[in-house]
């Protein structure tokens, strides 16, 4: 795997001003950026997943360009191949487990029914051991089963590469390590490139890829 | 006694078809409002209602201007065979505009609260623009939406001032429940005044109840 991205924004929010300025190439398989809160990761993360328009710049995954200004490329995040599983892992309330689980296999108008669970909604229960709450809503599962239901979620449509913002901070230190190592396991299990953004230094050791610094908005 | 019944009928038809247009319209337009980027946003807004503060008899000359049929569209919906004054889809026109803002608002309030992060997620999952709308949007925006509904439904059914400007006051075929209260004092029928005043408070008060069971959208959406 391979993603090479190179991108600039100013952000602007009444007397605020930032300025994002990040390039960084990288073929690891687990790419970590890490950064204290403020230094862009996050924003570097949208613009990759196409939820940002950079001012000027290029993204590309695995030689596909995704983003390029120069040659007016940006194709839109649903065309990216590219998965997100949010900070705070934006499950759909409305929806239960085995519906947020399905939801991007159904593209169309509607959101998958309540009771038909599609196979591949089904495989990916027993992996992350969801069967027991396929039919809950989201606000009845413990913060654990929420992560994995996020990342069920963004692993059923088949990404080509994996995006996760701070996976971890929503956690309580306990279940952390726990989850790092069944992040670690399911990587290896399913051969998927990560990109993880975090501030925590004990995610970096865990993970032990190629961790890119970033701090106010630049690689360091 | 009998005579009560068509009114009151009446009233629900007309009722109903204002709500039903502004579940459409109002939600289309709050969608639009609530996603534009504009300086110009809150003046539109205003705008929009207008219809809450003005006296609806103004806005029922503001309808005799537009559709009457020396009215600025007159000739032009005389030449499609529609003829709104002094029939039920006037009254229907004039409850739609009256009841307007309180869909619009709603809606725009339910859907500024939707967190923009799920539909971001929805889009990162691959769905286009219209299937956000449809399913993330639309459903957490949903309780919100019906409880401006619920308020544009009883607001509709009392409505009187522009209703007896535009529709005027022909029992059986545009006299609704709020006109036919008038003609009934006015002609000393107090019973049945009396009779169509609580049928009209008690559906009032029904709608507003839901209406208020419904409104803290955030709280109740999720059942167990």
């Amino acid at each position: 795997m391979s993603v090479d991205i190179a991108i600039r924004k100013t952000l602007r929010a009444d007397d605020r001003h930032f300025e994002l300025d990040v390039a960084f190439a990288s073929e690891h398989r687990r790419i970590v950026i890490f950064g204290p809160s403020g230094a862009g990761k996050s924003l570097t993360l949208r613009a990759m997943a196409g939820l940002l328009t950079p001012d000027e710049g290029h993204v590309r995954v695995d030689g596909r360009t995704l983003l390029d200004t120069a040659t007016g490329v940006d194709v839109p995040p649903r065309d990216r191949g590219v998965a997100y599983v949010f900070q705070d892992y934006a499950l759909f309330p409305h929806l239960t487990v085995a519906q947020n689980i399905g939801f991007g296999l159904a593209r169309r108008w509607l959101n998958p029914r309540r009771h038909s669970h599609d196979d591949r909604v089904r495989h990916w229960l027993d992996i992350f051991e969801l069967a027991a709450v396929a039919d809950s809503y989201p606000v009845r599962i413990s913060g654990g089963q929420r992560q994995r239901v996020a990342l069920a979620r963004a692993l059923a449509v088949e990404p080509r590469l994996l995006l996760l913002d701070e996976p971890f901070a929503a956690l309580d230190p306990a279940l952390r390590g726990r989850m790092r190592h069944e992040l670690m396991a399911l990587q290896a299990r399913l051969d998927l490139p990560l990109l993880v953004i975090t501030h925590d230094p004990a995610d970096v050791e865990a993970l032990d890829g190629h961790t890119i610094e970033v701090r106010d908005g630049r690689v360091v | 006694m009998g005579a009560i019944w068509i009114p009151l009928a009446l009233s629900l038809k007309v009722a109903l078809w204002a709500t039903a247009i502004n579940l459409v319209l109002g939600v289309a337009v709050a969608f639009g409002l609530s996603r534009w980027r504009s300086h110009a946003r809150e003046l539109v807004d205003s705008i929009l209602t207008l219809p809450l503060v003005l006296p609806p008899t103004v806005l029922g000359y503001y309808l005799l201007v537009l559709l009457g049929r020396r009215g600025v569209f007159g000739e032009w919906l005389d030449r499609l065979g529609i003829q709104l004054v002094f029939t039920w889809q006037g009254a229907v026109i004039a409850s739609t505009l009256v009841a307007f803002p309180l869909v619009q608002k709603a809606a725009r309030a339910a859907f500024e609260a939707v967190d923009p992060q799920l539909e971001d997620a929805a889009r990162v999952l691959g769905l286009r623009e219209a299937a956000v709308f449809f399913r993330i949007s639309l459903p957490l925006a949903a309780r919100g939406i019906t409880a401006g509904a619920l308020l544009a439904f009883a607001r509709a059914l009392g409505e009187f001032g522009a209703t007896l400007m535009i529709a005027g006051n022909l029992p059986g075929r545009t006299q609704t429940l709020s006109v036919a209260i008038y003609a009934a004092v006015q002609a000393g029928d107090d019973r049945s005044a009396g009779i169509m005043v609580a049928v009209t408070s008690v559906t009032c008060v029904v709608a507003l109840l839901l209406a208020g069971w419904l409104a803290p959208a955030h709280l109740r959406r999720m059942r167990p």
